[in-house]
């Protein structure tokens, strides 16, 4: 029996063709995601495994710390005796103390070099004839003085910089010029990948970063016949417990580990929609099974007639189902790898370098992939084999297609109904609950999707023929005739607009989330927001300088500054912290469009606390309350409460004080960003002057209102665009269902479409006839999907809406239309090769075949 | 033997092949399925075509009625040379001037036997003669069955949906392929008899490609071919008759 499978496979290659392309896409999206996630994981322990190469223990600060009481205790960070200390142990080689922070490089015409997220600065840290191992000076030297810096060998060749010429450098506050004195290259990873790095000498660095004196890391390498264990028994009780020491296996173990943790999630996201991708498919190799098992009927049958039982001929089946799934995932494995080669140009040509290292493609890959790719095809095939057994050896003699009965479509029916309701009433039942819901909510989705695939073939009929009408007025004939084919086997019109419909429900709820959140957002700035720039440093992370704040007060034309800085509180002698907002008393009204509820902002300035009218509900608060409060510093006083305004979440703390008040009680006060309003409004000579007045420096972002919302709207725009290219593959599997099913109907309508020819429907006419069928059975599932992803993307937005402020349900119409044009492109492409083939057939052989 | 012209003495001419041949393959495997065939096909007369397997019956039918291209020769429907028609044009001509009855797959099963029957005036685009479609399906006695499906009709039931659509759109002449090869007997005799009245009464043309002698009967006139040469012809024909003739030609093909 194994034999005749194998003859079969072959005799149906184009049919089967379908079937591998969806399982080698399938296979192909996992195992590349693996191998790549493998390949980028071991080149990054790799690469961080190196950087600990010579240190026997590494020593990290945490900072100060809190008592039992929450005052704070200990040093900023590592002193400079420690390190002497450490340095006097008997088995110490070397040890090399280090401070890093935000650093920019402005380009010779002020522009700020590399993307903002890894502009690096740190120390230069020499060890041991004035050389520090971590950096290979390629040109000159490391920074001796403190107005000298070293560059990275990339950023000094985008910035045109040479050894001797004079730099602008911006940490924090406002830049400074340096002097380059060296030009090196390092293993640091981020470095590697598109970051810049600055050193600069390490007391310039100390005072830039933490506090003249001390460090964050001490990296301590030990001398030969020195354990690493050894040494670390020894540092240990020199750095007390403000430290954590390790030794460097140990940082070079956790970080690989860590690595590997951030694969996973990376894996995980990918594999989902490589799983997306094979369970869209496994409709595909259904419906192919089942067709080429009605095709076969009769030859089954003769094989029952001349003694094969059951069984054998079941197993025929499988065996098919066998050889496509073992050959399909092999090239799929095949392709994987090279998808995997692909994705990692792909990451080098955008500018995220993945170190070099070799493909690692390990045996858990293949077997999953071959593993994955054969069950898939074995188990879409499950049923179609199974019906095998059914075919009656009599049926060799009689005709071949027999009708699905109405009885079993019942049965289906009921059991997609009830599935449906089940799931409506989970989504229905998550949304009500809220917050809370989410899991409910995910979970009915879930049943509502299956359930409405298995209700496919009765929503076909209704919903298709709702568009007859404009299909006749449009089409005549070939309209009016695909409306009806269209409907003809609901079963397999069902399977094949699955595919469609999961994939644009996905498509649909992400677009529908993703444009309900960005409108949040801009109605956010447009609503809240009376500022005309906003201030903060490049790439959003660190705070700025609080000299910004003056400086910009004295620019011309500004009219009102306030600072947001970021400061916590604790509150009747707790533990707990509550964040505060710090703004300046006199012109936070004019930037800000804050409600105030009850009293009066102008309290600010006397050094009273505004709360926000939520928290002041939770927490019994009104105007006129006196709350005890602890600063950073451990300085207790008592706050009056001077007013209460409406929520502002996402622009202001619920707790909000004068800036100056914050700033005293904290050592490095945070300050992300600062709000600027121009006379006048804003305007390219406004921006200009703001430029000016912060000393042309590189590190700093000037945002106006529109800048914002494009910054938080692009980022929403660049996930949907990943979801789109990743769901973009089930679009790719769905066009090759609906190739396999309209093959399959043009081979069983051979006569008919003979007979139409004959009494004269024209060539066009036929090709429109099936084009207009797969357009609506494409068309069908789209909508399905459309009001499927809809539905879901408000019931999941019901859970999140408490933590969005200015949340309301946004269906972006002219996306859904797109999709929409989308999936009409999908049927017609997919349409194109059955149409001909329709058009081609010879009139006589179609009439006469029996 | 040269080619013989079979003609009706009188009538107009419904449709006219002349010197018609029809050749499949090449050099050794070449097969000749017409060989320089001359005939036509009088206006209002119910022609019958008959032969053994493999004479060239039904390929001579094709290539009249427009389905089949031939090798030489040339074919008139009315007035039309259908040798210089591209297949744009030849399915214009069977949708406007043909009809047709086929042994079987002559309907569609998502169309009700209504639909079927206007099914070649959709496709034209035309409103059908509602008094002339009234009078054929009563002459066919469909009236009570016009909304059902194919599948909810009998074999006999649907061959006549078949004949009703072939002469709905008033063609110029009606081609049928073993049109009762799929019936029982009764059902058969009932559309040869409806196909005898379309003729006799509404001065339809109707040509029929049969195997079968009683079939044959019901014609005016029957066409004998044999390797793709027209051997015979009979006026009038009587069941009998026609199979004496077919008996003679098989005895003259096992001797010769």
């Amino acid at each position: 029996m194994f034999r005749t499978a194998l003859r079969n496979v072959l005799a149906h290659k184009a049919r089967l063709l379908m079937t591998v392309l969806a399982v080698v896409l399938g296979v192909a999206f996992v195992s590349g995601t693996l191998v790549f996630t493998d390949t980028v994981g071991k080149a990054l322990s790799g690469q961080s495994a190196k950087s600990f190469d010579g240190i026997a223990v590494s020593v990290t600060s945490h900072g100060p710390s809190r008592n039992d009481e929450g005052t704070k205790e200990g040093e900023p960070g590592i002193s400079t005796q420690t390190l002497d200390k450490v340095k006097a142990l008997q088995g110490v080689d070397t040890v090399s103390g280090r401070v890093s922070g935000f650093a920019g490089v402005a380009d010779p015409s002020g522009k700020l070099i590399g993307s903002g997220w890894a502009n690096r600065g740190s120390n230069f840290a020499p060890v041991k004839d004035g050389k520090d191992p971590r950096y290979a000076f390629t040109e000159g030297n490391g920074p001796a003085k403190a107005d000298q810096i070293a560059l990275d060998k990339e950023t000094a060749r985008r910035g045109q910089y040479a050894v001797g010429d004079k730099v602008r450098v911006a940490s924090n506050g406002l830049p400074s010029e340096y002097t380059l004195s060296g030009v090196f290259t390092t293993e640091d990873g981020q470095v590697n990948a598109g970051g810049s790095l600055v050193l600069f000498d390490t007391a310039t660095a100390q005072k830039l970063y933490l506090a003249p004196g001390f460090y964050e890391e001490l990296s301590v390498s030990a001398k030969p016949g020195t354990t690493a264990d050894r040494l670390l028994a020894e540092v240990k009780p020199l750095v007390g417990k403000d430290a954590t020491a390790k030794t460097g296996a140990e940082l070079a173990a956790e970080q690989a580990k860590d690595i590997e943790r951030q694969m996973d999630t990376t894996n995980q996201m990918l594999l989902t929609f490589a799983l997306i991708s094979l369970f869209v498919g496994v409709f595909l190799i259904y419906n192919t099974f089942t067709m080429l098992v009605a095709q076969r009927t009769k030859e089954l049958a003769l094989l029952r007639a001349i003694g094969a039982n059951r069984g054998q001929v079941k197993r025929s089946v499988l065996a098919e189902a066998l050889v496509v799934g073992v050959v399909s995932s092999a090239v799929g494995l095949l392709a994987g790898v090279g998808l995997a080669v692909g994705m990692r140009s792909l990451m080098d040509s955008i500018g995220a370098k993945i170190p070099a290292g070799p493909l690692v493609v390990s045996p858990g890959t293949i077997g999953i992939a071959i593993v994955i790719g054969v069950l898939v095809t074995l188990l879409a095939a499950w049923l179609p084999a199974r019906r095998t057994a059914r075919i009656a050896p009599v049926a060799a003699m009689g005709s071949a297609h027999l009708p699905a009965t109405a009885k079993s479509l019942v049965l289906r029916n009921s059991i997609g109904g009830a599935l449906t309701l089940f799931g409506l009433a989970g989504i229905l039942g998550g949304a009500l609950a809220g917050k809370d819901g989410k899991m409910i909510i995910g979970g009915g989705a879930f049943l509502t999707m299956i359930g409405i695939i298995v209700l496919l073939p009765a929503l076909s009929r209704p919903v298709i023929a709702a568009l007859r009408p404009a299909l006749r007025k449009a089409f005549g004939v070939a309209g009016k005739l695909a409306a009806q084919n269209a409907v003809r086997n609901p079963r397999r019109t069902a399977v094949t607009a699955a595919s469609l419909a999961i994939g644009l429900t996905l498509v649909t709820a992400l677009s529908v989330l993703g444009v309900t959140m960005g409108k949040a957002v801009d109605r956010m700035t447009t609503d809240k927001l009376k500022a005309d720039y906003k201030i903060s440093l490049s790439g959003g992370f660190g705070g700025l300088d609080q000299s910004v704040i003056g400086a910009l007060a004295k620019a011309p034309g500004v009219k009102a500054v306030s600072p947001q800085q970021a400061g916590s509180l604790r509150f009747g002698g707790g533990k707990e912290f509550s964040s505060v907002s710090g703004v300046e008393p006199s012109t936070i009204g004019s930037l800000l469009n804050i409600e105030v509820v009850s009293g009066s902002l102008d309290s600010l300035g006397k050094g009273q606390l505004a709360v926000a009218d939520k928290t002041a509900a939770s927490q019994g608060l009104k105007v006129g309350s006196v709350l005890k409060a602890a600063f950073d510093d451990d300085k207790k006083g008592d706050l009056v409460v001077g007013a209460v305004y409406k929520e502002m979440d996402g622009m202001l703390s619920p707790y909000v004080l004068d800036y100056k008040l914050l700033s005293q009680h904290e050592e490095k006060p945070y300050l992300p960003e600062v709000f600027v309003k121009m006379d006048g409004g804003p305007s390219a000579k406004a921006q200009q002057a703001l430029v000016d007045a912060l000393g042309k420096n590189p590190a700093m972002n000037i945002a106006t209102q529109q800048d914002m919302r494009n910054e938080l709207g692009g980022a929403i725009n660049t996930a949907l665009n990943i979801m789109y290219g990743l769901l973009g593959m089930a679009l790719i599997i769905s066009v090759l269902g609906v190739v396999n099913t309209l093959a399959m109907s043009v081979y069983e309508r051979t006569q008919e479409t003979g007979m139409l020819r004959a009494i004269g429907l024209d060539r066009g006419r036929v090709k429109n006839m099936i084009r207009l069928e797969a357009i609506v059975i494409s068309l069908f599932g789209a909508v399905i999907g459309v009001v499927l992803g809809t539905f879901i993307a408000w019931a999941v937005g019901q859970t999140i809406k408490d933590g969005v402020p200015h949340y309301a349900l946004v269906v972006p119409f002219d996306r859904i239309a797109i999709f929409m044009l989308l999936a009409g492109v999908v049927g017609a492409l997919a349409a194109m090769w059955p149409a001909r083939s329709a058009a081609r057939l010879n009139m006589l052989t179609a009439i006469k075949t029996e | 033997m040269t080619a013989m012209n079979y003609a009706p003495a009188t009538q107009a001419v419904a449709a006219r092949a002349t010197q018609l041949s029809k050749v499949y393959g090449q050099g050794e495997t070449q097969v000749v399925a017409l060989d320089n065939v001359s005939v036509d096909f009088g206006q209002g007369r119910f022609t019958a075509i008959m032969g053994p397997s493999g004479s060239g019956k039904s390929t001579l039918m094709h290539c009249v009625a427009g389905l089949d291209t031939f090798s030489g020769g040339s074919v008139r429907i009315g007035d039309t040379e259908l040798g210089s028609l591209k297949d744009k044009q030849l399915t214009q001509l069977r949708r406007d001037k043909i009809g047709f009855i086929f042994q079987a797959f002559n309907l569609l099963p998502t169309l009700t036997a209504l639909e079927n029957i206007t099914l070649p005036m959709d496709i034209a685009g035309r409103k059908p003669d509602q008094q002339w479609l009234d009078s054929v399906i009563r002459m066919v006695g469909l009236s009570d069955r016009l909304g059902h499906r194919p599948t909810q009709l009998s074999g006999g039931q649907q061959q006549r949906v078949a004949v009703a659509r072939a002469l709905a759109s008033r063609p110029e002449i009606i081609f049928g392929d073993e049109p009762t090869g799929n019936l029982d007997s009764r059902s058969g005799a009932e559309v040869l008899g409806f196909l005898r009245n379309s003729v006799r009464e509404m001065g339809q043309t109707v040509v029929m490609v049969t195997h079968d002698p009683v079939a044959a009967s019901y014609a005016d006139r029957v066409i004998f071919l044999a390797d793709g040469r027209i051997v015979d012809e009979m006026l009038s024909p009587s069941a009998d008759g026609v199979l004496d003739r077919m008996k003679a030609f098989d005895a003259k093909g096992r001797t010769s």
